[in-house]
């Protein structure tokens, strides 16, 4: 299958290989394979796996991050490209590859790192769960499909990992199967996914049929590079749109079934019924990332044919839906009781935020945000997990409180996941990501809207997550068994987590945007006055007081109440009408409901009539036509052809024994017979011959 | 009279005497010993019409009078080896009561 003249003839550009990139995603699935093998007494072996295997892929993935880094450094953009044919079907290649350039290779670093960390958390996490080994099974194979997401340079294998990524996905969800609500998340985010993958095929499959080939990048030849795009661009589709904007659409609508925006969003909070690391790792770092990450991975094609504005269709379409997302699922997230519901929602709204920030600002605004939020959200979902271990499975947020003093190191990484969410200024990376973000929108051509619209999802951002830290943290405990501090195996990457929230800042403030320029492929170095130019920094100081308006309004309505569970919430009291349509999450699931399921169900009862009735009746009447023609034959049968034949068999033996008679066993008898047979032969010779 | 058909007629002669054994004897020697007498009667036959044929030349019906004696032989020895066998068994050569084998 691999032909390695092939593969010898394929790289992109002649500097180290990166066929060892394979091994990345390749050894996490084989440790998925073995650990299913595992019978479930051996959990030590199938954790010591799955982490074993991850540390691996985390240390290859460094290795190729600092290539390229240093690369970068010597001014060389790296893309590194090993591309082989995997079989032909008539005249076309279905090829696959992977490529190593500075988006990967960033990738891969965060989703390795923030895994393995996830992964510790979880031997703590999932100590008393019988089905241990199956959980990390799950994980290790998530882990690799994730990794060969990130890795993958065809279409086909992208989509072939992202298919693994969302069973996987389904499976962690339905994890706890038994509970019905579990079963019933992971069976709706597998069917609202798939709404959102049916499409992105199309999109591959389109974009194959137009470029030819399956390869993102192929030494010029590769579907997202400028030949193919030329083409693309003069391909019109419908409604004006050209053919790479209506492709970029369809992939549009794959990454927004996967990372939960609007309205494909739904699955999303309900995915909150699996575990809370499964929650953490897949549901907020980096499963719901990988929408983004295709969207920057085929940014070229979104990106094709930008007018003087600098961009287009389909990237106008991108930046709305994000903007959208993140002040609709902000609004939502303000009304939740659920811990971990709250957090899903807030995942909702900062995947917008890295979308808008993709549609307006270009790659390295959108995955800075990736980046930063992915350690950040991993920490406040490892801390609530935290919390619901320290509070025995409870996750409602008005039956804990107080836990400020029971769980100190909890609450310590917590804040800080929590002001790192809300964008709090200079030390929190989410500040920067976030600022980033703001400030594309703020300069973007077309309209004004999107920054505002983010502007209130920072207000409301601030202000739901202060509610959800004064409800567990300040106040008075409100639950039944007093809470205690999680064990040093969960703890641990709680801290590792909060550093590098901290940490990440570093490498993207605008003194000295290191990140971007890596991305972008440019140099750069640090100058301390970008940070005070005056556009900036006003818009600097925008945000902050945004997100210190949040803050302060949401601990002055909230702080220190420590109300109890069936009192109505403080914002209830003032309006009661707007709080019941934000706790119902404003009907979306309900709007579904009352459409897309009903019509289904309606189909589906007039599937099963016509079912029943139609096709049912054809082949009963077919049923009942055949038994009786099986009558018939009997009938015929019995009296016609068994008559006949027992006649014949009759007259056969009368036969027999008559012609046995002449067998006397007298040997002269049969000779005189013969004598007289020769005689009357001879008279018939002569007689005839006499004629 | 041609030398032929007076040869035919003492063949067709001894082939009687054998057919008429055969068919009236009961001891089975005198059967085989009829039946001898028919195949030689046969073989006479053979000869004479070879003899004075249209090529007397080519010694075809000598070769094939020969082939029938050796086969005679043969079959002359199977037959007496069966009689022989026969008799040791049910001590009698008496054909009526051979007829064990009637179908």
């Amino acid at each position: 299958m691999l032909d390695p003249e092939e593969i010898t003839g394929s790289f992109t550009h002649c500097g180290p290989s990166c066929d060892y990139l394979l091994l990345i995603t390749a050894v996490p699935m084989i440790a998925a394979g073995v650990i299913a093998l595992l019978k479930q007494p051996y959990r030590k072996t199938a954790s010591t796996l799955a982490i074993g295997a991850l540390s691996f892929s985390l240390l290859l993935s460094i290795i190729a991050f600092t290539g390229v880094v240093l690369d970068w450094t010597h001014g060389i953009v790296t893309r590194i490209v090993f591309n082989f044919t995997w079989f032909r079907i008539g005249a076309s290649n279905v090829d696959l590859g992977w490529v190593l350039d500075p988006l990967s290779a960033v990738m891969l670093v965060m989703v390795c790192f923030v895994g393995l960390l996830i992964f510790v958390y979880s031997t703590g996490y999932m100590k008393e769960d019988e089905n241990y080994t199956r959980f990390f099974c799950f994980m290790s194979l998530f882990a690799g499909a994730m990794l060969g997401v990130v890795i993958a340079n065809s279409t086909l294998l992208l989509f072939m990992c992202w298919e693994l990524v969302g069973l996987t996905s389904y499976l962690l969800i339905g994890f706890w199967y038994q509970k019905p609500e579990a079963a019933a998340a992971a069976k709706k985010a597998f069917l609202t996914t798939r709404i959102g993958d049916v499409l992105f095929l199309l999109g591959i499959v389109w974009l194959f049929a137009q470029t030819g080939t399956l390869l993102f990048y192929n030494n010029g030849a590769g579907s997202i590079e400028a030949v193919a795009l030329a083409g693309l661009l003069n391909q019109h589709a419908a409604w004006g749109l050209t053919a790479a904007g209506a492709i970029g659409l369809l992939i549009f609508a794959g990454a927004a079934g996967k990372s939960g925006q609007f309205p494909l969003h739904v699955w999303l909070p309900d995915a909150m019924e699996g575990p809370t690391p499964v929650s953490a790792l897949i549901h907020a770092a980096t499963m719901v990332a990988a929408g983004v990450y295709l969207i920057a991975r085929v940014y070229p094609l979104m990106q094709a044919g930008a007018t003087q504005g600098g961009t287009t269709a389909a990237l106008t379409v991108v930046t709305w839906v994000g903007a959208f997302t993140a002040v609709f699922a902000a609004l939502i997230a303000v009304a939740q009781n659920d811990i971990k519901r709250t957090l899903a929602y807030s995942t909702v709204s900062q995947l917008g935020y890295m979308m808008a920030g993709l549609g307006m600002g270009g790659v390295a605004v959108g995955m800075f945000h990736l980046i930063t939020h992915a350690f950040f959200k991993a920490l406040l979902f490892l801390g609530a997990g935290s919390v619901i271990h320290g509070c025995h499975g409870e996750q409602d947020v008005r039956r804990m409180g107080g836990l400020k003093s029971d769980m100190p190191l909890t609450f310590l990484t917590y804040g800080i996941g929590m002001l790192a969410l809300c964008g709090f200024p200079i030390i929190f990376s989410g500040f920067w990501s976030k600022d980033g973000i703001m400030e594309a929108a703020e300069h973007w051509s077309v309209t004004k809207a999107p920054f505002y619209m983010l502007i209130i999802g920072a207000l409301l951002t601030a202000f739901y997550m202060t509610r959800q830290l004064a409800y567990i943290y300040y106040g008075h405990w409100r639950g039944g068994k007093p809470a205690h501090e999680s064990p040093a195996v969960m703890t641990v990457p709680l801290v590792i987590l909060a550093f590098f929230t901290m940490a990440l800042g570093l490498i993207g403030t605008p003194a000295w945007p290191w990140f971007r320029a890596f991305l972008d492929g440019r140099s750069t170095n640090f100058e301390l006055h970008r940070v005070i130019e005056p556009g900036l920094f006003v818009l600097m100081i925008v945000s902050t007081s945004v997100v210190v308006a949040g803050l302060i309004l949401g601990w002055r309505i909230y702080g220190d109440r420590s109300p109890k569970a069936t009192e109505p919430d403080a914002l209830e009291k003032t309006m009661p009408r707007a709080w019941s349509w934000l706790r119902d999450r404003l009907y979306v699931d309900e709007l579904y409901g009352k459409t897309v399921i009903a019509f289904y169900q309606w189909w589906a009862r007039v599937a099963d009539w016509l079912d029943r009735r139609v096709f049912g009746g054809a082949v009963t009447g077919v049923a009942r036509s055949f038994g009786l023609w099986a009558r018939l034959n009997r009938f015929l049968d019995a009296n016609v052809v068994d008559g006949s034949f027992d006649k014949g068999c009759d007259e056969l033996a009368v036969g027999g024994g008559l012609l046995a008679r002449v067998q006397t066993g007298r040997v002269q008898t049969y000779l005189r017979i013969l004598a007289l047979a020769v005689l009357a032969l001879a008279a018939i010779l002569i007689w005839s011959s006499r004629a | 009279m041609t030398p032929l058909a007076g040869y035919l007629l003492i063949a067709a002669l001894i082939f009687s005497i054998g057919l008429a054994g055969a068919l009236t004897r009961r001891n089975a020697i005198l059967v085989l010993i009829g039946i001898e007498l028919m195949l030689n009667a046969a073989n006479l036959n053979l000869i004479a019409f070879w003899r004075y044929g249209p090529h007397p030349e080519l010694l075809t019906g000598m070769i094939f009078a020969i082939f029938s004696i050796a086969v005679a032989a043969a079959e002359a020895a199977v037959g007496l080896g069966l009689v022989i066998h026969i008799h040791r068994h049910a001590h009698t050569t008496d054909l009526d009561q051979m007829n064990r084998m009637k179908g």
